[in-house]
């Protein structure tokens, strides 16, 4: 690290979410005319330290100065005109502007009090040359362009503002190879210039090619700052794990060893550019998890499966037949027997504003009724059973599921699909947000619903998650899978390791 | 070198919703028993030009994503109101038209003031507050009616032919045009309200002030109502509280935007194409006349046009991959 003053420094700063500790005590030095990679698995504090550089968040304490002086930015504009600017992924280009109108949107050039188009052209132009897209209409509208070409595009809104810190947040991960390249020789250039880049990325090849200087985090804390190739990828992957183990988990159990197909298989499914030939099996009393970092394509498998996706090429089969699934609706139905619990519960699981009764019987409705009519004793008597087996804390049926905690809406929604007596069953991060006794509630029933025979696929982006409860666990990476870990293997450094497609552990690895 | 095709392209719903106008227009004149002349396009400029307005005015606010339901209540408010106060002489007449613009431009405000800090869906808001406005209306005017010494010379004017020929209904229009929309369009408010409506979420992420565009494109919104009920004063002399005829001309201003190629999702379209929504609207009304269809099917031939429309508008949904985004 060189002796010169740093540009910008962050003390003890702090930030919570509810009960959880996003950041405690971050500590980031980051000095002009460097590259500084942030290194840390998911929900190590990465984004949330982002968000306070960039003022989408305040920080509860801590300070922030740049060049000596004290900053806070209360909103994303203030650290802007402080010359903080942050690339986020896809989130901030206006998909029916220009991408003229994209680029100045901040700050538009002005003449008499009007938008002066001309100006904002040559702005454009000028920025877009600068971030390699010379190739890119400035009047082309944001949402025709294809996802690397938008890329190129944020970089050179970025640009535009004057930046003295660049934040890029994953901003390569929707970029070809050869963009990645085009961008690397613009990030070298603006580290010539004397700006400071701060660089989020799980490509470890990218980080070494390109970061002076690296900082981790793990569990919200900045653990260790280094500068870059004075540690090997073993040491990296060290620090980044060692996370405390507190929950227990159930013993796991064997799937049945007999000869029958499998109950779900998936080979060489492919989907766009997000899934590419994903070939996988679960058999009955399985759970196999899905992992990796997070929005690597796992969401998109989980919908695909469910028949929410169109232009799937590939081949799904039920207990050994192939099967067309062209709907949620016909995923669930008899002849598949497939759930899904999602990820957001508040949008794809409930229905907020009804009843807890009647969110429970929803999936379930057609085995309910006779003739269109709903069997309303029947209800009841299931949904007796569901609400005993899971232990669902409610004041009683009539009551808006959306007075219930956060975890025993999750529980609502998991008993509304085991109200149908899936064979399959599909879980998308099931315990994000909720407290951990729910959570040990959870595994306990993901087992016993393995062991009662169903067969479970289950992403979650907490690794001790996937060690406590899968059979074995599928890391992808990039819309593939990288590896495939079995028993003894899945640990949390085999899985990290694989996570950021690095190659270690020499002994027993690859499965 | 290829800029003609982006400025086509980003141009292409106002062109469409012209090219109907024109289409529908020229059938009409070209049965007409007197034809095209400077009378028939006089009347159908004036009916028009309310409607183009009041189209306007829906206009700000969709393209913020919201919708105005109070448009054709502020209408009918200010239009009671210029009954009463534009007139005596030709400057307290003026000064008169002026408040009625202020009043208009303060009920707009207030929609935005409720929706941006109220936090409240702009839908329920403006049936809210037009019902508020219809009973402002219906307080200043009981019984349809004017003022005594109301000053026709103005509305003469306004509504008659500048030079004899051009109707200067078609005048004003332009003249609002230039004076609102294109600068309007060209500032930095304009270009934040069509951010915000295209995608509030990046448009907040920007630094863009997300809830003074939406103050703004509210205001706005209420000034051009105002401008329609000034208008609708100037053609008959007189203010009338008519619930009906108010909520007829509110859904007209959304058949009308979207005829205009304004994207009801927000972000996209532009106040011109409003006004050949409305231009081409009127007319399909005026169409049943000359083919001396029965006027009582007027509604419904009305509505199998706008839905034709809106389904050309929805052709996109086809190339949609992930089920999911249909519902985004």
């Amino acid at each position: 690290m060189d002796a010169a003053a740093p540009l910008f420094r962050m003390e003890g700063v702090s930030k919570r979410y509810g009960g959880v500790r996003a950041l405690e005590d971050a500590e980031l030095t980051v000095h002009g005319g460097r590259v500084h990679a942030i290194l840390g698995e998911n929900g190590a504090g990465k984004s949330t330290l982002i968000k306070v550089m960039a003022g989408v968040v305040a920080p509860d304490k801590g300070r922030m100065t740049l060049e000596g002086t004290d900053v806070s930015f209360p909103d994303p504009a203030a650290a802007n005109r402080a010359g903080v600017v942050c690339i986020f992924q896809e989130l901030s280009l206006i998909p029916d502007l220009s991408v003229a109108d994209n680029i100045v949107i901040s700050n538009p050039p002005k003449r008499f009090g009007l938008i002066d188009r001309r100006a904002q052209r040559r702005i454009a132009e000028d920025a877009l040359a600068r971030a390699g897209g010379e190739d890119i209409h400035p009047l082309a509208p944001v949402k025709d362009l294809p996802l690397s070409r938008r890329q190129i595009v944020e970089i050179a809104k970025a640009l535009a503002r004057k930046p003295r810190i660049l934040i890029l947040d994953e901003a390569t991960s929707a970029l070809t190879a050869a963009d990645v390249t085009t961008v690397f020789e613009v990030l070298k250039r603006l580290r010539a210039e004397g700006l400071a880049l701060l660089y989020i990325s799980h490509r470890m090849h990218e980080i070494a090619e390109i970061a002076d200087d690296c900082t981790v985090f793990r569990n919200g804390r900045s653990v260790a700052t280094y500068q870059a190739g004075t540690k090997s990828d073993n040491e990296v992957v060290e620090m980044m794990i060692g996370r405390e183990y507190s929950h227990a988990f159930p013993a796991k159990s064997a799937p049945a060893a007999d000869e029958k197909p499998p109950v779900l298989e998936v080979r060489n499914l492919s989907w766009g550019q997000r899934l590419r030939d994903i070939s996988l099996t679960v058999r009955a009393g399985e759970v196999v998890g899905l992992g990796g970092l997070d929005g690597q394509g796992q969401r998109e498998l989980l919908l695909a499966l469910f028949g929410v996706t169109k232009g799937l090429t590939g081949d799904i089969l039920i207990d050994g037949k192939k099967k067309t699934i062209a709907s949620p609706r016909a995923a669930k139905s008899r002849r598949i027997g497939m759930a899904l619990i999602p990820e957001d519960r508040k949008t794809e699981g409930l229905m907020l504003a009804m009843a807890v009764g009647a969110n429970l019987s929803f999936a379930a409705l057609d085995r309910l009724s006779h003739w269109g009519i709903i069997d309303r004793d029947g209800e009841r008597k299931s949904i007796d059973e569901v609400i005993r087996l899971l232990a669902i804390r409610t004041a009683g049926l009539d009551v808006p599921v959306a007075s219930l905690s956060g975890g025993n809406q999750q529980k609502v929604v998991i008993a509304k699909w085991l109200m149908v007596a899936p064979r399959i069953i599909l879980l998308n991060d099931p315990t994000r947000g909720i407290d951990v006794g729910t959570k040990q509630e959870i595994y306990q029933l993901l087992r016993k619903l393995a062991g009662s025979g169903a067969a479970i696929l289950f992403y979650s982006t907490d690794y001790s998650e996937l060690i406590g409860c899968c059979n074995r666990v599928l890391v992808i990476y990039d819309g593939a899978v990288r590896r495939t870990l079995e028993g003894a293997e899945i640990t949390e450094r085999a899985l990290v390791a694989s996570a950021l497609n690095i190659a270690s552990e020499p002994a027993k690895a690859d499965a | 070198m290829r800029d003609w095709r982006y400025t086509l392209a980003a141009q292409r719903g106002t062109l469409i919703a012209l090219g109907l106008f024109m289409g529908l227009f020229a059938l009409y004149v070209a049965k007409h028993p007197a034809g095209f002349t400077a009378n028939v396009v006089q009347t159908a400029a004036n009916k028009g030009a309310i409607l183009a307005f009041v189209a306007m005015a829906q206009t700000f606010v969709v393209l913020t994503a919201g919708i105005d339901l109070s448009a054709g209540m502020t209408f009918t408010f200010t239009n009671c109101l210029g009954s009463y106060i534009v007139a005596g002489s030709t400057p307290t007449a003026l000064l008169g038209c002026l408040g009625v613009l202020v009043a208009g431009s303060v009920c707009g405000m207030l929609n935005g003031l409720i929706v941006i800090y109220g936090r409240l869906q702009p839908i329920v808001t403006t049936v809210a507050t037009g019902s508020i406005y219809y009973g402002l209306a219906l307080w200043l005017r009981p019984q349809p009616g004017n003022s005594d010494n109301f000053n026709s010379d103005i509305a003469d004017l306004m509504t008659g032919k500048t030079f004899g020929v051009v109707p200067s209904a078609l005048v004003v229009l332009l003249a609002v045009v230039l004076v609102v929309w294109v600068p309007f369009r060209r500032s930095t408010m304009g270009r934040a309200v069509y951010a915000t409506g295209s995608s509030e979420v990046a448009a907040y992420m920007s630094g863009v002030p997300t809830q003074q565009a939406k103050f703004w494109a509210y205001a706005l919104s209420g000034l051009l109502a105002s401008v329609g009920g000034l208008y609708l004063s100037f053609i008959t002399y007189s203010g009338e509280a008519n619930f009906a005829n108010g909520g007829a001309y509110t859904l007209y201003s959304i058949a009308a935007v979207v005829l205009g190629g304004v994207s009801l999702f927000g972000g996209v379209g532009s106040a011109i194409g409003a006004i050949f929504g409305a231009l081409a609207f009127r007319t399909i009304g005026d169409l049943m006349f000359v083919f001396e269809l029965d006027p009582l099917f007027q509604p419904l031939f009305q509505g199998v046009v706008l839905l034709l429309a809106v389904c050309v508008g929805a052709a996109r949904l086809f190339r949609i991959r992930n089920r999911l985004d249909l519902f985004a």
